[in-house]
């Protein structure tokens, strides 16, 4: 939880991402995808922060450019008191052991070549001066604790379902000793009855590891199981950032609203009784966001300040991050000033 | 289409119960020839459809729901896959026995399909005006300005801005929920009287599978065609469903009226399923409920119950034999031998089991 007790583990300030589009023979720059525009965040030691959005917001790149797998453009991301954006290549190296990250697809994310053993124990070769028989010991130990059957260790990855590839990728993760660990979609290949046994493995290496998880994903119910705080993305930008249970019961962005109403309940009386908003029309194009709040084109509730300003990210409530003209704006009408909101 | 000939009695009910079926499946088995052997994907699915009825499919990834859809229609390529037993009756016409020209006049006008992932389903080298055209040429007889004037109007039925223009646009300059309303405006090109929804929201995202739920909802308003939505997603079929029907290792687990079957499941697996699933309203667990295990792979037809080495209520008889499916309410079956109101074993299912033996 976000008490003021725990120290943060890792702070991301104002993080960018922007891919260049090239165009003609010379590969000329003609604009930017912004895949990560201008993110900020904390996250304390020990708990799990689920970051969830549509597909294109950029949350997965987000969790990559924070374990520095791309170069960000601008930013800063400082991990247990180390900059992680500003270490030279040969500290960064120093640094991983530290952090890690479990994959999407378990299928690609694994060597079809490499067998089990191999996988789970390549970060040892490469990080530590473990003996054979340790890292076999290691080994054995890893896969023991994401429950995989030790006789398997010289298998291939074909040979195992998909949730028990995701458990190969959760050990080769945790080879290491990490603090933490980005979980980018570990659950979103796996079926409806595997999905569940992966997330509580999850949070028992959590409670025995004292781990530390980004864990981005769509599923917005699995967030709400797994995570303490959630943060919501659209388009490169967080616009809510709340801990979990007022995040769900009392979500305060329009965005995150129609984002909850759209999950469809598993409950006949509840689905029919309940009135849906919807959004109307796509996400626009991260290459050519619109002027002002980037949600404008698709709000329900826009106004035309939201066409011409782009709303700050404040807290409006101790833990409670939004970045909304319609709240700020009530907020500076309630305090009757007359300042001009946001930047 | 007769409506209102052979009252056929079931167990009290829904209206509908009482209309004759659109599609009847009886005994359907499907297996595929690998080099590591046989895989029976399907075996001895039975199920009907009545007019203007929406059939969730509910199932894992290998539960067979959409194998046994596709083998309905001929979709499948033979070899490797083999329809090996059934009878598919639509419209007077068994489709297992059709020419592959009978099947091509029913495909269209008589049952529409939507693929799971608009992107690999639609051709990337013709416009979308070309690929709603097609069907209405080929199948409605229309010229190619009727098939024009009919294109745009169904790309306005589902949704799509500035219709006329689009028409001229290829698939990749569609976005992924635009795509899919693609997909369903040419698979009601022909006015199907049943349509196959094979997962047409899973790649969407939330907010755009809300809209796809309400545009189907509405559709079905205007059109009434019987419907089979196969999905994974519980909360999907809670929320459009009629009726659904939850696939195990190729069988039918349970089938019921959606709110009969969400609120008193009577297969071990619906309840699990129903239980595994987090919800984003209402109280929070501490823990998952997990379903232990992985799904079974189907090498030979199934001697016992698919279900059973990961089943909380599993006794000697599960081991012995597969159970049949048996009535457990209006409208209501479930293929198990435990009895959940009595907690113990459902002694009908047993004495018949007996009887076979």
């Amino acid at each position: 939880m976000a008490d003021g007790t725990r120290a943060p583990l890792l702070e991301v300030e104002g993080l960018k991402m922007y891919f260049p589009i090239t165009a003609g023979v010379f590969r000329k720059k003609v604009g930017d995808v912004k895949a990560v525009d201008d993110v900020s965040f904390t996250i304390y030691e020990g708990e799990t922060l689920g970051l969830v959005g549509e597909s294109g917001c950029g949350k997965s790149t987000c969790g990559r450019a924070i374990l520095r797998l791309y170069e960000p453009t601008a930013g800063r991301v400082v991990l247990g008191g180390e900059d992680v954006l500003a270490a030279p290549a040969s500290e960064l190296r120093a640094m991983r052991p530290r952090m890690q990250m479990v994959f999407q697809d378990p299928q690609a994310s694994l060597n079809p070549r490499m067998t089990v053993a191999s996988i789970i124990g390549e970060p040892l070769d490469e990080h530590t001066t473990l003996s054979r028989a340790q890292k076999l010991a290691r080994i054995y130990e890893l896969m023991d604790k994401v429950g995989l059957n030790r006789d398997f260790a010289n298998r291939y990855p074909h040979e195992f379902s998909g949730g028990q590839r995701q458990r190969i990728g959760i050990a080769r993760a945790l080879a290491l000793n990490p603090k933490f660990i980005v979980c980018d979609e570990p659950i979103a290949a796996l079926d409806v009855s595997i999905q569940a046994q992966v997330v509580n493995l999850l949070e028992e290496l959590q409670d025995s590891l004292g781990l530390t998880y980004l864990f981005i994903s769509h599923d917005l119910s699995m967030v709400r199981h797994i995570a303490d705080r959630v943060a919501v993305m659209y388009l490169g930008r967080i616009v809510e950032l709340a801990s979990r249970d007022v995040l769900y019961d009392a979500p305060r962005h329009p965005y995150t609203q129609a984002l909850l109403s759209a999950v469809p309940e598993p409950d006949p009386n509840a689905e029919t009784a309940r009135q849906r908003i919807i959004l109307k029309g796509d996400v626009p194009s991260p290459a050519n966001p619109p002027k002002g709040c980037n949600f404008c084109t698709r709000c329900p509730k826009v106004m035309p300040v939201c066409r011409e300003l782009e709303p700050a990210f404040t807290e409006v409530a101790p833990g409670h991050f939004l970045a909304c003209h319609l709240i700020q704006e009530a907020a500076v009408g309630a305090a009757n000033s007359g300042a001009n909101p946001g930047r | 289409m007769p409506r209102k000939t052979v009252q056929k009695q079931k167990t009290g009910g829904l209206m509908r119960d009482r209309a004759q079926p659109v599609l009847e499946v009886t005994n359907l088995k499907t297996i595929f020839r690998t080099r590591g052997g046989e895989v029976h994907a399907v075996n001895s699915v039975s199920f009907d459809l009545k007019p203007g009825e929406l059939l969730g499919v509910v199932g894992e990834s290998g539960s067979g729901k959409s194998v046994t859809m596709m083998s309905l229609i001929g979709l499948l390529p033979s070899p490797p896959a083999e329809v090996r037993e059934g009878r598919v009756m639509f419209d007077g016409l068994d489709l297992l026995k059709c020419t592959p020209a009978q099947l091509r006049a029913v495909r269209g006008p008589g049952v529409g399909f939507i693929f799971q992932d608009p992107m690999t389903s639609l051709n990337p080298v013709f416009t979308v005006g070309y690929q709603l055209r097609e069907p209405l040429i080929k199948h409605m007889g229309m010229t190619k300005a009727q098939a024009q004037v009919r294109a745009k109007e169904l790309l306005d039925l589902v949704g799509i801005p500035d219709a006329a223009q689009r028409l001229r646009d290829y698939p990749h300059q569609f976005s992924g929920g635009m795509r899919q309303r693609v997909m369903i405006a040419i698979a009601l090109a022909c006015d199907p009287k049943v349509l196959i929804a094979d997962e047409p929201t899973t790649a969407l995202d939330v907010t755009i599978q809300a809209q796809i739920l309400e545009l189907v909802k509405d559709l079905r308003q205007k059109l009434g065609m019987a419907i089979v939505w196969i999905t994974h997603d519980l909360g999907v079929i809670a929320g459009i469903a009629d009726r659904v029907m939850v696939m195990y290792g190729g069988q039918i687990a349970e089938q019921g009226p959606v709110k009969e079957v969400f609120a008193r499941p009577r297969h071990p697996y619906t309840r699990a399923l129903l239980q595994t699933v987090p919800s984003v309203r209402g109280e929070r667990a501490d823990k998952l409920n997990v379903i232990e295990g992985q799904p079974p792979i189907l090498r030979a037809a199934p001697t016992a119950c698919p279900f059973r080495d990961r089943c909380t209520t599993r006794f000697e008889t599960c081991d012995r034999a597969n159970p049949a499916r048996s009535p457990v309410g209006p409208g209501h079956d479930a293929a198990c031998f435990w009895d959940f109101d009595a907690s113990a074993p459902r002694t009908d299912a047993l004495i018949k089991e007996a009887a076979h033996g």
